[in-house]
């Protein structure tokens, strides 16, 4: 032990704090990960004595593509509603955090208003809320926001080309759903607000930029190396959402449909295509990201 | 080459500070719209239920009663008090989600204090590998999961142990940083760690402190801020989970998701069988918000003794950089 030089004890030191996890993700992520796709090639049966897996090919594939009868939808359904949602959760949160960041009285009330969502609209209560008569007789159905329809029509007035106009249309009916996923990321985009320094809003309030072009060439750049991690974190966000349909119909499809091996090929279908969203759009959103070395 | 003030210059500037002034007040007005709106649809679900829990039957299907119910009663929280068996299915969901919260916050601090701060071979892949747990549905793992606890610790090829319906697959999982969102909590520890001053360690190192020491006296209780930020947010969604929860405990219906997933079928069954099967879906209404209010209002309570310390605590966290 005295002979070890310092740097391979400290090497040493590091692997003992990071061995749980090493173990952890062997047991618990790499292995499972591993059987998961051998599952989706193989027909699985499972007995009192352990499981047995039958090799058969694509079967699994095609039989979750081809013949399932709504996978296809919803594995549509569920990756543009994420294409759809995400840009928006972030203009939304990024606004709130400007306007949260302003001084006011109830500042305070208004941040932990926010950020309620993460606490009680995720989950097992949401899952079942979407299908209560009150909440959509008393707030218009979960669907819609109160007023949109307002909104709504005012939209329908300006000559906007028929694809802005239909994306615009489905963010505002889907307003609730986006104020209520963005309860993490207003939070770090106001931590991210508050990290500008004091003195480059000094400097351009005396060359006379406006609130407006300080926004853009101050404020913007700096926090712009967030909105990556913000990206992943929505679309990680959005596996859990009690609104992606894909998970109740993995687990169902699992338990009570075609079996682990059909559910098995829906779920790496599903994370294929995620995953390659994903890297393509945060390869180009780094590409554009200001970092400030 | 500055101006001298002139008599139009100074009128010009007092205009434009007069006009500023105006815009500043429409500005406050609109803002504070703006954020009553939002505001209002974020607690209105929340109103939603509490309206919803007190309506008795003829208050739902009276169409001139909004959210004030005019014969409100308090039979719906007796009903489903009993059907959810409530103080045994709070208290075993509270000791369950306190102890895979606890673990969590430890194992991901542990783990995120040696990524920050030592190096050792594959540091970076093993960090890629934290990453990795985060971007891979839990839809992809479920399964297998499953499968794993079921037969545990015989790697396909015999009985192994059955663990499901046991809280040990929580427990091993937040134990070694695997478990809800736990890559996120590694990297906030992570990045927090990082932006220590080595300072600290330094001055522990000299004074004859082993790395262990170090940790648990000097780097953890710096640490208190991200601690809480991890601990509430891990208790919140081990809280609102079902999808592990009912995976994992497919059997034993003695826990709080489970009570509040079957009292709205359990009863809505009970009332048809009392009332044939015509009896209206909207008879589930009051059932259902009132036992949403008893689910998430230990959430809500935990939540709004903690609120002040967590809001600050995310602004001291290394998820900005």
């Amino acid at each position: 032990m005295r002979k070890m030089s310092m740097d391979t004890r400290r090497a040493l030191t590091g692997i003992v704090f990071v061995l749980p996890f090493v173990i952890g993700f062997i047991a618990f992520f790499l292995y499972p990960f591993i059987l998961s796709l051998m599952f989706s090639f193989s027909d699985v049966s499972v007995g009192a004595s352990g499981y047995e897996l039958t090799s058969v090919g694509l079967e699994n594939y095609e039989s979750a593509l081809l013949v399932h009868e709504s996978y296809v939808r919803t594995l549509t359904e569920t990756v543009q509603s994420m294409l759809a949602n995400v840009p928006a959760i972030l203009i939304f949160s990024l606004f709130v955090a400007v306007l949260l960041n302003q001084p006011f009285r109830g500042r305070g009330v208004a941040r932990v208003v926010f950020f309620l969502p993460v606490i009680f609209n995720c989950g097992a209560v949401l899952l079942i809320e979407n299908y209560d008569f009150l909440t959509n007789t008393l707030t218009g159905g979960s669907a819609a926001s109160p007023g949109s329809e307002i909104v709504t029509s005012l939209f329908y007035g300006l000559k906007l080309p028929q694809g802005v106009l239909g994306y615009i249309m489905n963010a505002v009916r889907a307003v609730p759903d986006i104020i209520k996923a963005s309860g993490i990321q207003i939070l770090v985009f106001l931590a991210g607000l508050q990290s500008v320094p004091e003195s480059l809003y000094e400097a351009s309030a005396i060359e006379g930029a406006t609130g407006w072009e300080t926004f853009w060439k101050v404020t913007f750049p700096i926090i712009s190396p967030l909105i990556p991690t913000m990206i992943v974190y929505t679309v990680i966000d959005s596996f859990t959402a009690p609104n992606n349909r894909m998970m109740e119909l993995i687990q169902n499809t699992a338990f009570r449909g075609m079996g682990y091996g059909v559910s098995s090929a829906m779920a790496w279908i599903y994370f294929v295509v995620i995953a390659a969203i994903l890297a393509f759009v945060v390869w180009l959103v780094s590409k554009w990201v200001f970092y400030q070395e | 080459m500055a101006q001298p003030i002139t008599e139009t210059h100074g009128s010009d500037l007092r205009r434009r500070f007069e006009k500023s002034k105006f815009q500043g007040l429409v500005w406050a007005i609109a803002r504070t719209l703006l954020l009553l709106g939002m505001a209002f649809i974020i607690v209105s679900p929340l109103l939603v239920k509490i309206s919803g829990s007190f309506m008795s039957l003829e208050d739902v299907y009276d169409s001139s009663v909004g959210w004030i119910p005019r014969r409100p009663t308090l039979e719906h929280y007796r009903v489903v008090f009993q059907f959810m068996n409530y103080p045994r299915s709070l208290l075993l969901t509270t000791l369950l989600v306190t102890a895979v919260s606890l673990l969590q916050v430890i194992s991901c601090t542990f783990i995120g204090y040696g990524l920050a701060r030592y190096d050792f071979p594959f540091k970076g892949l093993v960090f890629g590998c934290v990453l990795f747990t985060l971007v891979v549905p839990p839809q992809l793992l479920l399964v297998p999961l499953y499968i794993n606890f079921r037969y545990f610790g015989a790697f396909g090829m015999g009985p192994g142990v059955n663990l499901l319906n046991t809280p040990l697959p929580f427990l091993l999982m937040a134990g070694t940083g695997t478990g809800i969102k736990n890559g996120l909590f590694i990297y906030i520890m992570r990045q927090y760690f990082k932006g220590m001053p080595r300072s600290l360690e330094e001055a522990a190192h000299v004074d004859g402190a082993g790395p262990f020491r170090t940790f648990f006296s000097i780097m953890l209780p710096a640490a208190q801020a991200p601690l809480l930020v991890i601990f509430v947010l891990s208790f919140a969604w081990q809280w609102n989970d079902y999808f592990y929860t009912t995976t994992i405990f497919q059997a034993k219906n003695d826990l709080l998701v489970h009570r509040y997933l079957g009292v709205v079928q359990d009863y809505m069954l009970a009332f048809r069988e009392e009332h044939g099967f015509d009896a209206p879906f909207e008879m589930s209404t009051m059932i259902l918000n009132t036992a949403s209010l008893y689910y998430i209002v230990p959430l809500l309570a935990l939540f709004g003794f903690l609120q002040g310390r967590f809001i600050a605590g995310i602004e001291r966290t290394g998820l900005v950089g």
